[in-house]
């Protein structure tokens, strides 16, 4: 998808397009921003610096305030995500089933915190309030899967089952 | 309209309809605390410490948002209102950095003066003390310093940047503890469309964002033996400075702070007007060349560093308009590096140019690369006001008392027109009364632009009329702007200022910074003005005496060398 660095006036230019294609659906007005957000974040996987930029100068707005927009909203990420998003439960039922010792376990296993992604972009790891599936606690989502009533051994297991996946290019 | 009873505090008080709860209580003389409010801003109620109970029903308002109303009945003074007031600051005080005693603003943050009105004790401050932020400090210079662990969230430098600046270069981010005002991605404020006009440092009420400071370095020059250390002071600087020494707002000391700097060390005491006078000559014969060309119209003013930033991220397609002057400042110094140097016999290597200005963005302005026409940085330290006012008080100078010298003599002689630089209109006024009589030879009176906003005006010169329109506050400028940039205007001269009332209202000017000190300095450069003997840029002797000397013809040969700049586009 071209580099990002902007040194290479035409590789900036490649690196925008799938951008440019998103603001093409839209008229430039302010009150598109946060669409405009969603879909460049399905473009690129998250939103670079690069790509803030180019849409607060297409819309006419600061780019700090476009910055200000996407930290807001928990939605939109601005650091690359890896290719399986691990979604580690810490509701009630979780917690008190052990949710700390599972997240502990995945955390030793990929050498990354909360809210980090693996240097190889594989994974990233988060924690969310409650998924609702309190009767599998303590569970964890993997992508669209779900995986209940684990241990900190199991855990490592169902990790196994993600990693070597050559399948599927990398999103950003 | 009826007018609304209330009561406060157990006083009636009538108020016209539209009236908040603060200014109904201001006018019957009962002061409530107040962080988040600033008199020129749009209103935000975010602080809660203006807070007064409602008796009726018991609820505490924010005092600053929320609008009087017939018969309310209101307590400032109850215990519910007063614990809540001093609750929120302690609140306020939970995450802030303990570190007040080295802090820039010791002495003048209002969030440290709140927080001893309202007797919050230590127990108080760290029965709160929790979770702490860890933001980077924004230290890249050259004009401002952000500091944003300072920051208590109270969103004027926002307000400022979009309501009056039309930047936003500044906004909130995060959400919940992580809330914070920063710029997008924490980039440095020198790399992003950001003016340096410093707007944000004369509102925030904290050490959250304040100049660069230059003070050391100064000190450091003075005390070096080797070192001729010259120094300028900005038209709008004798007007406000006394401010900082218990005279009220619109106090001339001229004098006075000539004889502090003479004090201080300073080897050579100059005004920053002699080059505006010469900044009135070059641009004025610019005027007419392009006018005589029809050329680049309209020209647009050159000498406030903010705009110029402003308009290469801003109006690339229009830097051509731009005046090739460079700003007083800028002539001073390279001046004082080359035809001072020649006239006293001292080597250019060993000065030290040092200009007191009522501006941060002067500061950005005497790094940039195209500054270096006398060989050396032309520039080498800028001083707001307020910092020249820290070395004063540091040595014990008591400004108010001193008596009165003049400036030195050889670049020292100084117009009206000069003077009236440092605020709106005045540029403009000061070069229409020399282009009028380099056309005409008739003289030109005064013409009472008025201070604020947008202003136009239609000035006949010799069978022409010319257009001209007169701004301060970029958001005002970008109004006009548009209007040129979209060919929908017909003007022949703009002069732009970045900040609002132009230099009496600068980003370095003592705090506060509000309309009615701008306001009251504007008026005393105007009575400066009224009582000079010269009041013409072109019938300065010490600038022909200059002409003659050292620089030909105005736009010629060493002039344009040495007194002309370029501007290069930056991105949005």
């Amino acid at each position: 998808m071209g580099c990002p660095c902007g040194h290479d006036g035409s590789g900036l230019e490649r690196y925008l397009q799938p951008l440019q294609e998103v603001l093409a659906k839209y008229p430039s007005e302010e009150r598109y921003l946060v669409p405009i957000l969603q879909d460049a974040q399905e473009a690129y996987g998250y939103l670079p610096q690069e790509v803030l930029r180019e849409v607060a100068v297409k819309l006419n707005i600061s780019f700090s305030k476009v910055y200000g927009v996407a930290t807001f909203y928990t939605q939109f990420h601005l650091q690359p995500r890896g290719k399986n998003v691990i979604k580690v439960c810490t509701g009630t039922a979780c917690h008190v089933r052990g949710a700390g010792e599972v997240l502990k376990a995945i955390e030793e296993e990929l050498g990354i915190q909360s809210g980090q992604t693996t240097p190889d972009l594989e994974f990233t790891l988060e924690t969310v309030a409650c998924i609702g599936a309190c009767g599998l606690a303590p569970v964890i989502m993997i992508n669209d899967d779900t995986h209940g009533r684990l241990t900190k051994s199991s855990v490592k297991t169902v990790l196994e089952g993600y990693k070597n996946q050559s399948g599927g290019g990398v999103v950003a | 309209m009826n007018k609304i009873a209330l009561t406060i505090d157990d006083q009636r008080v009538e108020v016209e309809p539209g009236t908040t709860l603060l200014e109904a209580a201001r006018q019957i003389g009962i002061e409530i605390p107040t962080l988040c409010y600033h008199p020129d801003l749009s209103l935000h109620g975010s602080c809660r410490v203006c807070v007064v109970e409602d008796v009726n029903t018991k609820r505490l308002l924010a005092s600053c948002v929320v609008e009087a109303a017939e018969g309310m009945v209101i307590s400032t003074r109850s215990s519910h209102a007063r614990r809540a007031r001093r609750r929120n600051v302690e609140l306020l005080l939970a995450n802030h950095p303990n570190d007040c005693l080295s802090c820039e603003r010791n002495g003048s943050c209002e969030l440290q003066e709140i927080t001893h009105k309202l007797g919050v004790t230590k127990e108080d401050v760290e029965r709160f003390r929790g979770k702490q932020r860890d933001f980077p400090l924004d230290e890249r210079g050259p004009a401002l310093r952000r500091e944003p662990n300072k920051c208590i969230l109270c969103g004027r430098c926002v307000r400022v940047c979009e309501e009056v600046q039309g930047l936003a270069a500044v906004d909130f981010a995060g959400r919940g503890f992580n809330s914070i005002v920063t710029t997008a991605f924490d980039l440095p404020l020198s790399e992003i469309n950001c003016a340096s006009c410093g707007q944000c440092a004369t509102v925030c009420p904290t050490g959250a964002i304040t100049e660069v400071r230059e003070v050391d370095a100064v000190w450091r020059a003075l005390e070096d033996e080797d070192k001729f250390v010259v120094v300028q002071t900005a038209p709008a600087i004798q007007a406000s400075i006394g401010e900082e020494f218990g005279l009220p707002a619109g106090t001339v000391v001229t004098g006075k702070l000539v004889t502090a700097l003479r004090m201080l060390g300073f080897d050579g005491v100059f005004s920053t007007e002699f080059t505006a006078d010469l900044t009135i000559i070059e641009e004025g014969w610019e005027f007419i060349d392009r006018i005589q060309g029809n050329k680049r119209l309209p020209i647009i003013t050159s000498c406030c560093p903010g705009w110029i930033k402003y308009a290469e991220h801003n109006y690339p397609d229009l830097l051509e308009h731009l005046s090739t002057a460079k700003s007083p400042q800028q002539m001073f110094s390279t001046l004082a590096k080359t035809y001072y140097a020649e006239r006293i016999g001292v080597d250019p290597e060993k000065i030290y140019t040092v200009s007191i200005m009522p501006c941060t963005a002067k500061k950005f302005e005497k790094n940039r690369i195209e500054h270096r026409d006398s060989g050396f940085q032309d520039t080498d330290a800028v001083l707001t006001t307020r910092e020249l006012a820290d070395m004063i008080k540091e040595v014990g100078i008591d400004l108010a008392h001193l008596h009165e010298e003049d400036y030195d003599s050889i670049m020292g002689s100084l117009s009206g027109a000069a003077t009236i630089f440092g605020t709106t209109g005045g540029v403009t006024e000061a070069a229409l009364r020399t282009v009028k009589e380099l056309l005409t030879g008739e003289p030109l009176d005064r013409l009472n632009l008025g201070i604020l906003g947008n202003r136009e005006a239609e000035v006949e010169i010799a069978g022409r009329t010319y257009r001209i329109a007169m701004v301060s506050g970029l958001a005002n400028a970008a109004e006009v702007l548009n209007q040129v940039r979209a060919g929908t205007c017909d003007l022949d001269w703009i002069e732009v200022m970045a900040c609002p009332h132009g230099c009496v209202g600068g980003g370095g000017q003592p705090l506060p910074n509000s309309r009615e000190q701008k306001e009251k300095r504007a008026q005393a450069l105007a009575s400066i003005d009224e009582h000079k003997s010269i009041r013409k840029s072109h019938e300065n002797p010490a600038i022909k005496k200059l002409y003659e000397d050292f620089l030909g013809e105005p736009l010629g040969g060493r002039a344009h060398e040495l007194l002309h700049t370029s501007y290069q586009a930056r991105p949005r």
